[in-house]
């Protein structure tokens, strides 16, 4: 028997009972879209958390203090300690190469009264350099100058939102307004441009001082609650993370490293972190969409059962006329084969429009990779030969006397 | 040339034996027209499946065209259907929804023979089985029960066979219909001289042959009878 005629009385069959070879198919059809879209919607978020990632700064190593050394008693948690300190930061500047930026961060969390209204938000004591390494543009006004840093000034560069607490949404003209913090006021001096919420903390809803003025009246010591460093590309800073920590326990006199009071994130690391959480979640997903395809195969088994049966006497006289039992086994097999690998075809094609819906609803940018379309074809045959091997056993072994007298 | 030698059949159902066929012998030349007869139970039915090379007998030896098919297994057995039996069965047995030639081309499908060729030796069997062009792409359904059953026996012939296997073929029709497909088997035996085993319960069906077979109980009980053969003229 050759290819071409199997195909064609294949084909001929799944035609002969058009209802129920869609409705058979539709099993796989949803089966294997939702497992492409669901991939997609997942690669998509991963993309996107990894873009988030990138705005907050480039290439970027933080510093934070580590928990505080207590002997015995309850621990301060970590970032509690008060380790860091400006020398720290100049030290890194000074001796570590390949940094772009030496950021110096003294954040605090305050009441902040403007006119009238009041909110509660975090204030950052930084260094002009912040905003080149943290990636903040200034919408209106000045970001904190070099000048304000060496003397202390108390200015302020509100957030958007902050601002929009403050003195209301839509209010213009709050350059050279003054806001209180902590019993003291500053001068706004700029507002810095939306950046949106970038998945861990709303960049906008922040007030800029000069570090120095914070560590004066809010914090009141000379410590640093961060040091943000900007390697001068990604492939540089795992080395530069390896570098400061070096020389940061040399600076604190710490022979184990594993005692630290640091501790220090590499942005690649962040982003590694953050795809596997959404790599796992990828994957329950499509675990959930692969169950919908294993109950998918379970309906292809039972339509050839069905079909099997119903077609008995079609069988017994086939092997009256000639058919070997291998001949019937390749038909009813490929039967099944056929039937989910256009099922595949049609899920592959669906589950791309739904990823193309998704991402013009504008919800998430997906992506439908190459590899799991390959995979969902291979898998639907795949689903085929399982599901359709028994029931194309059970028709080849039929003895056609009996075949042929089946009602 | 069919020769059967002793032949036996028992069924083993657990214990109990039970022999359809007690040691059966005859002859079939080429180019004759015999009617197997019998009651129901006589074991006729078992004598047409090793004669369609269905099955194999339990004991004795079954040659066709001097090759003996007693002993060969399942797949030498769909073999030997392919390439020299034709079977016409009481239930027509063709594919539903599904044409008139694709339907009489099956065979010649598990042959592996030129769709071309195929379609060639299709009509001429249609044509050899009394049906005219304007069936041919007709869908099975779509015919009475008279013209099915040419288109059968137009499906029996298309491979060629050194013997055509008729198992009650009038038994679902009328008995007008019924010797219209009587007088189309008499055509083929006489004018293209093929060889036909028509098997049946009925005496009046059994006298289109040219000569009976009875069985009875397992054991052929006449050989060479003679009778007035029906004929049936006008096809």
């Amino acid at each position: 028997m050759k290819i071409s005629d199997i195909i064609s009385e294949t084909s001929s069959a799944l035609f002969a009972n058009k209802v129920r070879t869609g409705l058979t198919m539709l099993g796989i059809v949803i089966g294997i879209a939702s497992v492409i879209a669901m991939t997609a919607i997942g690669q998509g978020a991963q993309n996107s958390i990894s873009s988030s990632i990138q705005s907050i700064g480039a290439n970027l190593v933080m510093v934070m203090p580590g928990a505080a050394r207590t002997f015995g008693g309850p621990s301060a948690g970590r970032g509690g300690a008060q380790t860091l300190t400006v020398e720290d930061a100049d030290a890194i500047e000074s001796q570590i190469s390949d940094v772009v930026g030496v950021v110096r961060e003294v954040t605090s969390r305050k009441q902040v009264v403007g006119t009238g209204t009041n909110t509660n938000t975090s204030i950052i004591g930084t260094e002009p350099a912040y905003s080149t390494v943290r990636n903040v543009s200034i919408d209106e006004g000045d970001f904190l100058s070099t000048q304000n840093i060496t003397s202390g000034s108390k200015v302020a560069v509100l957030g958007p939102t902050a601002r929009d607490d403050l003195f209301g949404v839509g209010v213009t003209g709050v350059i050279g307004q003054t806001i209180r913090i902590s019993g003291s006021e500053y001068v706004v001096i700029g507002i810095t441009k939306a950046k949106g919420g970038s998945g861990f903390s709303n960049s906008d809803d922040t007030i800029f001082i000069p570090y120095t003025t914070a560590q004066r009246y809010l914090t009141g010591n000379k410590y640093l609650s961060e040091i943000d460093i900007s390697a001068t590309s990604s492939d540089v800073s795992a080395q530069v993370q390896s570098d400061v920590t070096n020389l940061l326990l040399i600076r604190h006199n710490i022979s184990d490293p594993t005692k630290a009071d640091f501790n220090i994130l590499n942005q690649a690391d962040i982003i590694a972190t953050a795809s596997s959480v959404t790599g796992t979640f990828t994957l329950f997903l499509a675990a959930v969409a692969g169950i919908s395809l294993l109950v998918g195969g379970i309906g292809i088994m039972n339509m050839m059962l069905t079909t099997v049966t119903e077609r008995t006497r079609e069988i017994g006289l086939r092997k009256a006329i000639g058919a070997k039992k291998k001949d019937i086994n390749t038909q009813f097999l490929l039967e099944a084969v056929m039937l989910t690998f256009i099922s595949g075809v049609i899920g592959v094609i669906l589950g791309w429009l739904i990823s193309l819906a998704v991402t013009y609803s504008g919800i998430i940018q997906t992506q439908v990779s190459l590899p799991t379309v390959l995979l969902a074809f291979a898998v639907s045959a795949g689903i085929g030969i399982v599901f359709g091997y028994y029931p194309a056993r059970r028709a080849a072994n039929l003895n056609p006397i009996d075949a042929l007298r089946y009602e | 040339m069919i020769e059967i030698k002793d032949i036996t059949k028992t069924y083993k159902s657990g214990d109990i034996e039970f022999q359809a066929l007690k040691g059966v012998s005859f002859t079939i030349k080429d180019g004759e027209f015999v009617a197997i007869m019998g009651p129901s139970g006589s074991g006729k039915s078992t004598l047409m499946h090793i004669l369609g090379a269905l099955d194999n007998p339990t004991s004795g030896t079954y040659l066709l065209d001097d090759k003996d098919v007693s002993t060969l297994s399942d797949d030498e057995l769909a073999d030997i259907r392919k390439d020299k039996i034709g079977f016409v069965f009481q239930s027509f047995n063709l594919l539903p929804r599904t044409t008139v030639l694709r339907n009489v081309m099956l065979p010649l499908v598990y042959d592996g023979i030129e769709t071309k060729e195929r379609e060639k030796r299709a009509k001429e069997a249609l044509f050899a089985a009394g049906l005219n062009e304007s069936h041919f792409y007709h869908l099975s359904n779509q015919l009475s029960g008279g013209q099915i059953q040419r288109v059968a026996i137009a499906r029996a012939l298309v491979n060629n066979p050194s013997l055509i296997l008729a198992d009650e073929p009038t038994g679902n029709l009328d008995s007008k219909t019924g010797e219209i497909v009587l007088g189309t088997f008499q055509k083929l035996n006489k004018e293209h001289g093929r060889t036909i085993v028509l098997i049946t319960h009925e005496q009046y069906i059994a006298e289109h042959a040219d000569r009976i077979l009875f069985i009875r109980d397992g054991v052929l009980t006449e050989n060479e009878n003679g009778h007035l053969k029906r004929v049936i003229k006008n096809i």
